[in-house]
């Protein structure tokens, strides 16, 4: 991944307890014994991630993995307890209030799982809230918000109040709300998972629609693997408190780093995870080939082609060079979930 | 803040509703030289209502001639008595007067009243029972500090009150309760005369009591009973409905009976609830025990109101820190039992004494103390000779700070007089009456339909009618400025409380002691201090008035979602911002149920203020009840519930508009 940095966190830690800075001081590394004898919970634990600029960054785990936690000292809305957090290189945990509240009027937005529209204001208002504690004069702010609720599809609501709008409607105007400051990081924690399934795809597309157009950094946070594979570039999976495995979906299938991980990745149709990149025979032979497709495409995306054809395809690269073949079988061990044949 | 909305047309009808109200209120008299129209500043004569009389007269036909057929009303309160009066003696011989036989000067004593120690020993054990030594040792020296400071025999006389007002206003509390739970008419049978009995002051029933029952315990304890058993039937109904679902089901699954499902099911799952109504029935049981001394319930109520009177400083300080300190031993005991953990199970095989080691200590303590006693009074009595008496210091304390600060206070006193309560009180003294009556069902009106708009103009004029209109003014003008007062202290408290951990402990701390008192206690300093007046009525009631606006800016501010403080967060917002554009917002309905409980409160607190002189509602009762003229107790008493009817209304209406608002109804 050759982005540059937007945001990188190293051995960041959130324990609950009594006086848990000290203990941290003291024992800068506990083990899950050391926590429970003295009734510390570790929230999140040594906790190491790099997002890239442009990157869409998926944090995943069951429920109480600590995933809201991590996020939430991400933006330094909780204070970790122990560590360090760069944004664009700069000592997130150095800033002061000041500092803080001007890098999140200008750089940060973010989605919440229950929305958390404020009741008293319409779409309008809760869209240019952001803008209106800058202190944006009032034609400019409104002009601002009117194009975000357009780009969310909300026209014709700006003066619906929150509780007139179903669930969908209203994550909309949440995401309107973190984008209107234009922000360059963009953090959503869980903002699908109070939505029933065929409105969460619908919102997933509009994700990826918007990520389209805008091309933010993001910190995506849910405990659906399914939704972490459609949108993620790379998933760190948590669990009790710790990053158990940072990577792309493809690698997480391929090379689960624990049982915990491969548990998560078992049910997946693998078909839309893995690239023919993970799945062809490399080494080109002499044909015939039935065609070319490129090592980036979905298994699932081609099978019918691969399939359907008596021969192999030919694998080539981004710059156009074959390196390998795929045929018919690899493809049907791959939706079957049977082992690559060797 | 957004300015425009102070324009809106929604605004300018308040607006225009106050500006129309001063004018009036200031051009009033001489509207009333110019035209030469007394009726604008004093209701006709002629049309005033003769309530009192007729209510009156209803009483004596009461007494005098009515019947039930089988028995007449004069033998139904007869019988009441008696239900009162037999347990009451025993408790009464029991704690303070022991028992004697025969009458008069020929009585004989057959057995003393329970020692000290033995009582000591009871709270000490009750106190270990409900939850640990530390409490035990608080209670224990509590009583220690009533038997020292020579407080003692008037302590056990409110006690015994208390024990026996007690078990009647909470097992008829249930019964009721648990009545309107399962039938729904009586249910909706109660609720309105609930919340009448919440909002009559309760000197007003004082009148009407004493008329039936005379002067006497018995009439001090009926009063008691009657005020301190509506929160019981409300929380006894509440907390059987809260009761979950699937507890019901799984005990209907079981195959109980309906009475078994009450009994084993219902009553033991909604327990911890139950207790807390039981708290508050020995709170307020304590706080009218003391009021109700007037009407001859005697004891430590009875001292407070005896050195009020004779601006007695040292004892009444005396005997009001006694009723502070009983107070919060009986309250911390009820608390700790409502969250008491069942106890452990004990063995079946042990011996009586040993499964009841508590009960053990007792009898045997009592038995002991009681033989002791016939040859060592010092064990019976608490030797005269070791009591300690703070009086005279508290009377020098007093006198020191008096002179000292006399002109501090008196300056105090003076600016809040001539810039706060003078000129509210010219304002409300000066609306013509007819534009009372239109003012109040228009705010009415326009808050909560027209319905509420009628029912607030009836009331009014019902006041008017009544010749009750000034002292009805003055009761508004002290009510509205003490709770502005108490309002503007407590909601910043609150919210201070609600965002801070540390400042919760301290505040709270403060605001249960503030509430563990009963209500007359405020006045002792008070008085001493700024002496008798309207000065020294507001700040009682600030402060007797201040809890609940505090506690609901606390709850409010604490209830707010924590998704949404984070949105204000990343919006960008500063503390302040935070502050005043999330936290308060949606805290509005939670402050607007304080503010209406602040009234109640205030209104409530206004008629026991009466004592130090104001020429209100209150003192119309009050001369009522010297009087025992059950009339005018009556009127005066309904007026100040009207009073308290239409705020509530008015208040409640505008917390749903702001709940609706948000959304949450
Ligand atoms: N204020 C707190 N005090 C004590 N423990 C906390 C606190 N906040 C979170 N925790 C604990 O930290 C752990 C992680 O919580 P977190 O909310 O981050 O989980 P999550 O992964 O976001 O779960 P979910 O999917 O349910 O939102 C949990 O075990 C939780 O109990
Ligand atoms: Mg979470």
């Amino acid at each position: 991944m050759e982005r540059p940095l937007k945001m990188v966190c190293r051995n960041v830690w959130k324990l609950y307890g009594p006086d848990p800075a000290a203990f941290l001081r003291a024992n800068p590394a506990p083990t899950n014994e050391q926590l429970r004898e003295v009734g510390m919970i570790g929230a999140v634990r040594a906790a190491n991630v790099q997002i890239g600029e442009g990157e869409i960054f998926v944090i995943m785990g069951l429920s109480g993995s600590g995933k809201s936690t991590l996020v939430r000292c991400l933006s330094r809305l909780i204070e970790p307890t122990g560590g360090e957090i760069l944004f664009d290189g700069e000592d997130l945990l150095a800033m002061s209030e000041q500092e803080l509240i001007q890098l999140r009027r200008k750089k940060i937005g973010m989605v919440f799982q229950n929305f958390a529209l404020l009741p008293h204001l319409t779409v309008l208002q809760n869209v240019a809230f952001p803008l209106d504690v800058q202190g944006v004069p009032r034609a400019t702010r409104e002009a601002r918000a009117h194009e975000m609720i357009e780009t969310v599809g909300l026209k014709g609501r700006e003066n619906y109040f929150p509780r007139q709008l179903s669930g969908g409607q209203q994550q909309r105007v949440g995401i309107a709300r973190s984008l209107v400051v234009e922000p360059e990081i963009w953090f959503l924690d869980e903002p699908f998972s109070a939505l029933d399934p065929l409105i969460r795809r619908e919102m997933q597309d509009e994700f990826l629609r918007l990520q389209g157009l805008l091309k933010k950094t993001i910190v995506f946070i849910t405990h659906d693997f399914d939704e972490a594979i459609r949108l993620a570039d790379r998933i760190a999976v948590m669990k009790d408190g710790r990053i158990v495995q940072t990577a792309t979906p493809e690698e997480l299938v391929m090379n689960p780093a624990t049982d915990y991980v491969a548990e998560f990745t078992h049910h997946i149709p693998r078909g839309k995870v893995l690239s023919l990149r993970s799945i062809m025979s490399p080494g080109t032979g002499d044909g015939p080939y039935a065609g070319d497709l490129k090592s980036t495409d979905r298994v699932a995306d081609v099978a019918d082609r691969i399939e359907a054809a008596d021969h192999p395809h030919r694998v080539l690269d981004d710059s156009g060079t074959p390196i390998g073949t795929v045929d018919g079988r690899a493809v049907i061990d791959v939706l079957i979930g049977r082992r690559a044949s060797e | 803040m957004n300015w425009r909305r102070l324009i809106s047309p929604h605004a300018l009808f308040w607006w225009g509703l106050l500006a129309v109200t001063w004018i009036l209120s200031t051009t009033s008299f001489q509207l009333y030289k110019a035209l030469d129209a007394r009726w604008i500043i004093r209701f006709p004569k002629a049309w005033e209502m003769p309530m009192e009389s007729w209510i009156s007269d209803a009483m004596r036909w009461l007494l005098e001639d009515a019947t039930f057929g089988l028995f007449t009303f004069r033998e139904f309160t007869r019988f009441i008595s008696a239900i009162i009066e037999v347990p009451y003696d025993v408790a009464r011989a029991a704690l303070a007067d022991g028992f004697v036989q025969g009458q008069g000067s020929n009585a004989v004593e057959i057995a003393p009243p329970l020692s000290w120690i033995a009582i000591i020993v009871i709270m000490i054990v009750l106190g270990r029972v409900a939850k640990d030594w530390t409490l035990a040792l608080l209670v224990g020296a509590c009583f220690l500090y009533l038997a020292m400071f020579g407080q003692w025999d008037s302590a056990m006389v409110t006690l015994a009150s208390v024990v026996i007002a007690v078990p009647i206003g909470v097992i008829g509390g249930l019964a009721l309760g648990i009545l309107s739970f399962r039938i729904p008419w009586v249910e909706r049978a109660l609720r309105p005369i609930l919340d009448l009995m919440q909002t009559v002051p309760v000197f007003a029933y004082l009148v009407p009591i004493l008329f039936l029952f005379g002067f006497g315990p018995v009439a001090a304890l009926v009063a008691t009973i009657i005020y301190a058993m509506p929160p019981m039937v409300r929380v006894s109904t509440v907390a059987l409905q809260t009761v979950p679902a699937e507890v019901v089901e799984a005990g209907k699954m079981a195959g109980c009976t309906r009475r078994q499902m009450m009994w084993k099911v219902l009553v033991p799952s909604a327990a911890p609830t139950l207790m807390v109504g039981v708290n508050q029935v020995i709170m307020l049981t304590l706080n009218m025990v003391i009021i109700a001394s007037m009407i001859g319930a005697g004891g430590l109520g009875f001292d407070v109101l005896s050195a009020l009177r004779r601006l007695d400083i040292g004892g009444g300080i005396e005997a009001g820190l006694a009723i502070v300190v009983m107070a919060i031993a009986l309250d911390r005991v009820s608390q700790a039992f409502s969250t008491r953990l069942p106890d452990e199970v004990m063995g079946r095989d042990l011996s009586y004494v040993q499964r009841h080691p508590w009960f053990t200590t007792v009898f045997v303590v009592v038995v002991l103390t009681y033989i002791a006693g016939l040859f060592a009074p010092a064990v019976q009595d608490y030797p005269e000779a070791a009591t300690l008496t703070t009086s005279a210091f508290w009377e020098d304390a007093m006198r020191y700070v008096n002179v000292t600060f006399f002109d501090t206070f008196e300056a105090i006193k003076d600016v809040f007089l001539s810039y706060l309560l003078l000129p509210v009180k010219r304002f409300f003294t000066g609306i013509p009456w007819a534009w009372g009556i239109i003012a109040a069902g228009l705010a009415a009106a326009k808050v909560g339909g027209w319905r509420l708009g009628v029912m607030a103009a009836l009331m009014t004029t019902f006041i008017a009618a009544t010749g009750l209109w000034t002292k009805a003014m003055i009761t508004i003008y002290l009510c509205g400025v003490s709770v502005f007062i108490a309002y503007a202290i407590g909601v910043p408290l609150g919210i201070w409380a609600g965002q801070n951990a540390r400042a919760n402990r301290w505040v709270g701390a403060f605001i249960d002691t503030l509430q563990t008192l009963p209500s007359f206690v405020y006045l002792i300093p008070v008085v001493m201090l700024f002496r008798v007046g309207d000065f020294s009525a507001m700040i009682a009631v600030v402060l007797y008035a201040l809890a609940p606006a505090v506690r609901y800016a606390a709850h409010g501010i604490r209830a707010i979602e924590p998704q949404m403080i984070e949105a204000g967060l990343v919006s960008g917002c500063t503390r302040r911002q935070l502050l005043w554009r999330v936290k308060l917002p949606l805290a509005a309905p939670s402050l607007l149920l304080g503010l209406n409980q602040t009234i109640m409160l205030a209104l409530s607190m206004l008629v026991i203020t009466a004592l130090v002189g104001t020429r209100d509602l209150g003192q119309e009762v009050y001369i009522a009840l010297t009087k025992a003229n059950t009339g005018q107790g009556i009127v005066a008493g309904l007026s100040v519930a009207f009073i308290a009817i239409i705020a509530d209304r008015i208040v409640s209406a505008m917390a749903r508009h702001s709940k609706e608002r948000l959304g949450l109804a």
